[in-house]
């Protein structure tokens, strides 16, 4: 029976003694493989899971009410601590949403600008997930290597926008900055090197015997299982469902690239596995494509990077400087903030973990009535309460670290 | 006379709005525009009431009664194609209509489309889980119960979810502030010490932003600054001057004296 005390409160309702053979474990949430806050309550017999029950909230800040007393451009830097990981992602999405609402048309430029990032992002994160996953199974040097590779990736972001992990590199209506001049040499110095820097990780990992251990047969999601869970990214389509949102709803340009989607039929931990390599070698392809479109749009004088919208966003320094009445409504957005019109919008855009999607309900006002943030971890986490049971305590370690869970994004 | 506070929306309200402002609409279409949309709500009008349909950005809203919501999603899932519940969530409108509007975001990946099918509750009304459907409702809608206090009917585990499950109030009611109220003010104090210390250690300061000049705990009077760990300065001890001249730095003036100044003419001079 608990005592509970001053210092050890008596919070849930939890007898970890208990009369038959069955064990309660509390796994997390300092656990250093649990990726963050997450705590794992796991019933076990033996070594096995016969119920787990994952608790959230640990790193629960309310960004939701956040948002709703925030100006809208004000909670731009709030979205970066979301999966902070891939911040731009978030930056990207909450901004498409308030332009879906406003009705803008962000220039060409600004759009090339934001997919470059957004797919730095995507490599970004999912080297971050090979590192971290790989640390956990063991494989201390695959970690060093792909740190080393996403160490670059940062100084490229860093030359951006100044900041490595929360970039706020985007604002509603297109970019702040045009890219600097280093910023595409460096790229493709770093995209040419890319291909012989996976092929290294998976030389390492592809036949490893332990790597195989752990990663095969382990962790199954079912289609049915994931659909119901609401999973997306490559959660999904490493369960047989090739769905990915850039390429079936195309936002910003990317119904003019070319790139795959890999799927899997395998649905285990592996399977999850090769569609983040693969995914690496895709967003490669797009990144290489989109510097050709910025050449062409250097070519052709495209200069602009932010909307011209001045009800809604600040119009260009030159013009404040120049013209008196756009001072003056510049001096309103950024006093009072600008007031979408009545209505509605739930956006779903593909971040490196699945489907960010944010649902602003707007009154008229410069705050959002209701702001929901739906983000894909937080179904990723869920679903452990289903997955894990008739799994082992090693599993447990690698399954979570295929879910890719981001605890910023879970707790909001 | 102090401006009054509606205690029923305690969220920040911009603090001037023109008096001929009127708000614009987000343009809405109508349903028939859509062939698949309109296929779809012509299914769900078959076996449901439906109070009010239109398309939204891309998207259709269906307005049902709040008793059919396991109905119609059921529908949706295994009639119409809508496989996926991306999201589900309750907006707060009691203070303008005593209600809470419940949506439901429901994704087809086979015809691209995406519905949010929304009902209104009362306050105090519970609303039927649709678990057993979608397994992401599970977390979902504790997540709703946790911010707004809506009861879920026949859901297997309505417990908190994000917020500490010993938690009074709902964070996202637009009655409750930002900062907290009293009793997060004193939640932490109370479980790590107990209530008996309330008295030697005070509320806890959920305003991350506010700064007490009297404050010589985590705060240096303004104007009477020591070295960190030093013992606050007595009232009536000498002020620290807050501008004094570095050696070497940049020449500062304390005082303008207009008889010593002198007038250039010539700029470039």
């Amino acid at each position: 029976m608990q005592q509970p005390n001053r210092l050890r409160p008596f919070f849930e309702n939890i007898t970890f003694d208990r009369e038959d053979n069955e064990m309660i474990v509390n796994f997390g949430p300092q656990h250093p493989s649990a990726h963050g806050q997450l705590r794992l309550i796991l019933h076990l017999q033996q070594e096995q899971i016969v119920k787990a029950h994952p608790d959230v909230g640990y790193l629960h800040r309310g960004m939701e009410k956040m948002g709703e007393n925030m100006i809208y451009n004000e909670f731009m830097p709030t979205t970066d601590r979301m999966d902070y990981i891939a911040s731009s992602s978030n930056n990207y999405g909450f901004a498409l949403a308030v332009e879906k609402l406003i009705d803008v048309h962000v220039p060409r430029r600004a759009k090339v600008i934001r997919m470059m990032l957004l797919e730095i992002n995507r490599l970004i994160s999912h080297l971050f997930w090979l590192a971290t996953t790989a640390l956990d199974i063991g494989a201390m040097t695959v970690f060093l290597y792909a740190f080393r590779e996403r160490e670059y990736l940062m100084d490229i972001i860093e030359d951006y926008c100044g900041a490595r992990l929360t970039h706020a590199a985007i604002r509603i209506g297109g970019v702040p900055l045009d890219i600097p001049d280093n910023f595409i040499p460096d790229l493709k110095d770093f995209l040419d090197k890319l291909p012989a820097n996976i092929k290294d990780y998976e030389d390492l990992l592809d036949t490893n015997r332990i790597w195989l251990m752990r990663m095969e047969n382990v962790g199954i999601i079912p289609e049915e299982m994931a659909l119901s869970w609401g999973c997306t990214g490559p959660m999904l389509r490493a369960s047989n469902v090739a769905w990915d949102i850039r390429k079936e709803e195309p936002y910003e340009l990317y119904d003019e690239v070319e790139f795959e989607v890999p799927y899997s039929d395998k649905c285990d931990n592996y399977a999850r596995y090769k569609i983040y390599m693969q995914e690496m070698r895709e967003s490669a392809k797009i990144l290489y494509q989109t510097i050709d479109m910025y050449a062409e749009t250097v070519k052709n004088n495209e200069t602009e990077l932010m909307a011209h919208s001045p009800q809604y966003i600040s119009a260009p320094k030159l013009e404040l400087m120049t013209q008196n009445y756009s001072l003056m409504q510049h001096f309103v957005l950024v006093t009072q903030g600008m007031r979408p019109p009545v209505g509605e919008v739930y956006i779903a855009t593909e971040s490196p973990k699945g489907e960010l999607g944010f649902y602003i309900n707007s009154q008229g006002g410069p705050y959002p009535y209701r702001l929901k943030l739906r983000a894909p971890s937080f179904w990723h986490t869920g679903i452990l309460t289903d997955l894990l049971p008739g799994h082992y305590i090693p599993d447990v370690v690698s399954i979570i670290g295929t879910t890719n869970i981001v605890f910023g994004e879970v707790d909001r | 006379m102090r401006a009054y506070k509606p205690k029923d929306d305690v969220q920040k309200k911009s603090y001037y709005t023109d008096r001929y402002w009127v708000a614009p609409m987000v343009p809405k279409s109508m349903v028939e525009d859509d062939a698949v949309f309109a296929a779809d709500l012509a299914a769900i009008k078959a076996k449901f009431d439906v109070s009010d349909a239109y398309i939204q950005v891309e998207q259709m809203v269906v307005y049902i009664k709040p008793e059919d919501n396991v109905g119609v999603l059921k529908l949706m899932k295994e009639e119409l194609g809508y496989t996926q519940l991306s999201e589900m969530s309750a907006i707060d409108w009691i203070a303008k209509q005593g209600q809470f509007e419940i949506f439901y975001q429901m994704l087809s990946m086979g015809k691209r489309k995406r519905i949010r099918v929304k009902c209104f509750i009362d306050q105090n009304q519970a609303i039927e889980s649709v678990n057993p459907l979608f397994r992401s409702a599970d977390w979902s809608e504790r997540e709703m119960f946790d911010m707004f206090g809506v009861k879920v009917n026949n859901h297997p585990y309505m417990k908190r979810i994000l917020m500490p499950d010993d938690w009074e109030g709902y964070p996202l009611l637009k009655t409750y502030p930002l900062q907290g109220d009293e009793f997060a003010a004193w939640y932490e104090v109370d479980r790590i010490y107990g209530k008996e210390a309330r008295a030697i250690i005070g509320p806890e300061i959920r305003d991350s932003a506010r700064v007490d000049r009297y404050d010589t705990e985590r705060f240096s009077r303004l104007g009477f600054e020591v070295p960190m760990g030093a013992e606050p300065k007595a009232v009536d001890a000498e002020e620290t001057p807050l501008a004094y001249q570095e050696e070497g730095g940049v020449f500062m003036i304390d005082k303008f004296e207009d008889d010593k100044t002198e007038i250039i003419s010539d700029r470039k001079r």
